[in-house]
């Protein structure tokens, strides 16, 4: 059976890379007695893949990954037992079933996510900044220079931006994420402070990631649902 | 949520931060006040990068130990990378341990490891950025006790003047002691001195302010005694002496990111039986002590369980001697191969056994067999004591070869005494004969080409062996041993199949000197940090040239150290630490060198080394 593990992600976890991530869960799942699936062959290893990968010096509340399961175990029974043998800082908080099939996979699923973006100490701009966001994000067109490997090019990001909100010291964003479309929320901050000519400090920004969804929806129109609410808790 | 030392914005900018943030599944946290009452806190160093540090079992070993006293609380230390030594340094920002993430500067003890010569000068970076003075003499009260350990303490005068005090020997046997003696000095509120003093009663602690040494007009040693009439003229080595009871990790720490050695670790034995006459290892850790197979067992269980490694492997000098090997590897395959996890037996002998647990648990297609002749020549094998034929080479490699195995790595070492042209030569005939005998199989039986690799490292004489007394060689010597050889595996048939890599020369001239040196190399030691070396072991950062201005400098004449063979009745500046094996035992064994004679190993025939003085292991193996 498959089965979705969220977890979430703080405090000194942000500095763990992706693949260090993914190693942690593979020796957590052993230490936590899981009966998880292994692939064939002369070296096995776990069957398990990532909703998305985050960037290192990012948090997360819900962080997705699939994993394979020969044998079933309760939800709550799972959570209890990845939860006593893991860290603090990366605590798994939900462990559910969800349907067969190359489709359901997250990293398939991935279409949007929401991110809290704040202003590390000491580095918050010493302007208003919270007032100029209305007038930022009914601008039609946001043109910024996207690098890749070979080449730079123009692109508007705007069409990206899903949803947004601001509430004490901390901008909410709604974004396009996974492999068709993806926005860092970083490069929002970064167009709206050259906007206002301030050019952006490294490693200023404090992100956090709160949710990863998937698209629902039909002919067109936008529904979104978390990764987490396309399963089914064991029981 | 855990309090780091560094700021966010410093650890995004420096590579891995992950090696500075601690909170590893299984490391201690003893911070709680009201849960422990902590007299001891302890920083354990490994003087090199994290996952080079992470991956060394004694330090695992002797944490795991300290932090069963409910007193002590241990905590490890790495050194800061060069990207973060900087910013240390700019920002004054004080080494701290990584548990606690508080300064090491206010610990009772700072330990430090020395697994090899070429880490000296991390040692002085851990000792500047936690911001106590570098010498012993400059140390004041409430400042921590700086203590050495591991194989190169075995000759620690290069670095005695920056330590307080030296655990020579295998750390399971007297740190409760020593600890108890700080304790009950604390309590008592006796000076640093008096402490000190103290402690270099206990066995196996050495206190170097309390010994002086003067020398002849030549430079060589005159003599070398204890200041003080009730100060130990000699120091014994420690060494435990019944394997299954001592200490063993039960949590191994689980890093976050790769390191050098990812998994866990299962010592079976401690010491050799070989007495291969280069090397320190196998005459220091003498007797051999196995561990039962029962604790064995036991220990793997449990640490897998409480690591979820994917990879357990097995460590000892010489794998093949372990006298239960069968039973232990039978167990481990089929204990733990269902769960997936991987086994490793490093130093095996090649023979049929060894090859059928290899294609059990090993891909045979992608993995290759090591063999160590270490020499060319059986002449040049016989010089030291390496009890290995060219038949049983060949026998190991034809079968290996009929097992589907097509690549064979072939370690070797240049430079030994008595090693001429012709046995240099030879390390080409053998690998050509190798390759000989995989050609020798039919054409359809084999698997494409073989690919064999020969590596050459260059000899460094070490303290505590037969060849103690040897001559080291000039530079451009060096680098034509490896000429020579690189020539000759061009000259032959199968040269298509042959790899030949070499390593620099000059590390090795100054391995040399911090092998034998004396208390006088502290200084070249000193200028060579304060002008910029460090992590010397990384070929990136090595600066041979920073090393010759030392020298200038200190006006120490690095020839005298390495070029130079000692006369027989040379007083060593190691020689006030007692191994066991006694200095007569290592001067008959390098006479029997120089004559190419051959001593049987340990379990053939007692060769009376001295080890027999711990009546235990080995020694008394026949007797029971």
């Amino acid at each position: 059976m498959k089965v979705r593990i969220r977890f979430s992600k703080k405090g000194s976890m942000k500095f763990i890379g992706h693949l260090d991530v993914m190693r942690y869960f593979q020796k957590l799942i052993r230490r936590a007695d899981i009966d998880v699936a292994y692939t064939e062959g002369i070296h096995p290893h776990m069957i398990m893949s990532f909703a998305s990968p985050l960037g290192i010096g990012l948090t997360s509340d819900a962080e997705y990954m699939d994993i394979e399961l020969r044998s079933s175990i309760s939800s709550a029974e799972a959570i209890r037992r990845l939860n006593q043998t893991g860290t603090d800082e990366m605590m798994v908080t939900g462990f559910v079933q969800i349907p067969e099939g190359k489709a359901n996979k997250a990293m398939t699923l991935v279409t949007a996510a929401d991110y809290e973006l704040g202003f590390r100490a000491g580095h918050i701009p010493d302007f208003n900044w919270e007032d100029g966001l209305s007038d930022f994000f009914q601008q039609t067109d946001l043109l910024v220079m996207k690098k890749t490997k070979h080449s730079e090019k123009e692109v508007n990001i705007r069409p990206l931006i899903y949803d947004w909100s601001a509430s004490s010291g901390a901008l909410y964003l709604k974004l396009a994420a996974g492999s068709t479309e993806n926005l860092k929320p970083g490069l929002i901050m970064d167009t709206y402070l050259r906007q206002r000519n301030m050019e952006p400090e490294p490693f200023s920004y404090a992100i956090n990631r709160r949710e990863i969804y998937a698209d629902i929806g039909e002919n067109g129109q936008r529904n979104l649902i978390s990764l987490y609410d396309l399963g089914t808790e064991i029981v | 949520m855990r309090k780091l030392a560094l700021s966010d914005e410093i650890l995004l900018s420096v590579e891995k931060p992950a090696r500075y943030i601690g909170g590893e599944i299984n490391s201690v946290m003893k911070d709680d006040k009201s849960k422990y009452d902590i007299a001891i806190r302890f920083a354990m160093c490994f003087p090199d990068v994290y996952e080079i540090g992470m991956s060394h079992l004694g330090i695992q070993i002797l944490y795991d130990m300290f932090n069963r006293r409910e007193d002590v609380w241990c905590e490890r230390v790495y050194s800061p990378w060069i990207d973060l030594d900087k910013i240390m340094r700019e920002k004054k920002i004080p080494l701290f341990a990584l548990e606690s993430q508080e300064p090491i500067r206010d610990f009772d003890f700072i330990g430090l490891t020395l697994q090899y010569e070429m880490c000296y000068t991390n040692v002085l970076q851990i000792l500047d950025l936690a911001q106590i003075p570098l010498f012993s003499a400059d140390r004041k009260e409430g400042d921590p006790i700086v203590i050495g350990g591991g194989p190169c303490a075995y000759n620690p005068e290069p670095l005695a003047p920056f330590f307080d005090l030296f655990y020579i020997g295998e750390g399971e046997t007297v740190y409760d002691a020593l600890f108890d003696l700080y304790i009950l000095c604390k309590n008592k509120k006796d000076s640093r001195k008096e402490f000190l003093h103290q402690a270099a009663k206990i066995p196996g602690i050495y206190v170097p302010s309390l010994y002086e040494v003067a020398y002849h007009e030549d430079g060589t040693i005159l003599s070398f005694h204890p200041t003080e009439p009730d100060i130990p003229c000699t120091v014994e080595k420690q060494v435990v002496m019944d394997m299954s009871s001592a200490p063993y990790p039960e949590k191994p720490i689980v890093p976050y990111i790769q390191v050098t050695q990812d998994r866990v670790v299962l010592e079976i034995q401690r010491g050799c039986i070989r007495g291969c006459r280069f090397c320190q290892a196998g005459m220091i850790y003498r007797p051999l002590r196995e561990r039962s197979l029962e604790c064995l067992k036991e220990h793997a269980a449990r640490m897998l369980k409480a690591t979820g490694q994917e990879e357990i492997s097995l460590s000892s000098l010489s794998s093949s001697d372990y006298s239960e090997l069968k039973g232990l590897v039978t167990y481990l395959i089929d204990e733990f191969g269902s769960q997936n996890v991987n086994i490793s037996l490093p130093s095996l002998r090649i023979d049929a056994f060894s090859l059928d647990v290899m294609s059990r648990v090993q891909d045979v297609r992608k993995s290759s067999l090591t063999f160590a002749p270490e020499a060319g020549s059986q002449r040049m094998r016989d010089v030291i004591n390496k009890g290995l034929t060219e038949e049983i080479i060949l026998d190991g490699a034809r079968e290996a070869f009929h097992g589907g195995w097509n690549k064979v790595k072939l370690y070797f070492m240049l430079g030994l005494p008595m090693e001429t042209e012709e046995d240099r030569q030879d390390i080409a005939h053998l690998a050509d004969k190798i390759a000989r005998e995989y050609y020798g199989i039919p054409k359809e039986e084999r698997n494409g080409k073989c690919q064999i690799t020969v590596s050459t490292s260059f000899f460094v004489p070490k303290p505590f062996t037969p060849f103690q007394w040897a001559s080291m060689h000039p530079m451009e010597d060096y680098l034509g041993f490896a000429k020579t050889v690189n020539h000759e595996v061009k000259e032959m048939l199968n040269h298509k199949s042959i790899r030949y890599n070499w390593h620099q020369a000059d590390v090795t001239l100054l391995e040399g000197v911090f092998a034998r040196g004396d208390r006088r190399i502290a200084d070249v030691i000193l200028d060579a940090y304060q002008n910029g070396a460090l992590y010397d072991a990384w070929t990136e950062f090595w600066n041979y040239d920073r090393w010759l201005a030392a020298f200038k400098h200190t006006g120490i004449n690095m020839d005298f150290y390495t070029l130079r063979e000692r006369n027989e009745d040379e007083i060593f500046p190691w020689d006030f630490i007692e191994v066991g094996v006694t200095k007569r035992f290592l001067l008959d064994e390098w006479h029997r060198a120089k004559e190419a004679v051959v001593t049987p190993n340990c379990r053939q025939k007692c060769s009376g080394c001295g080890a027999f003085c711990y009546k235990g292991g080995v020694c008394v193996e026949s007797k029971n």
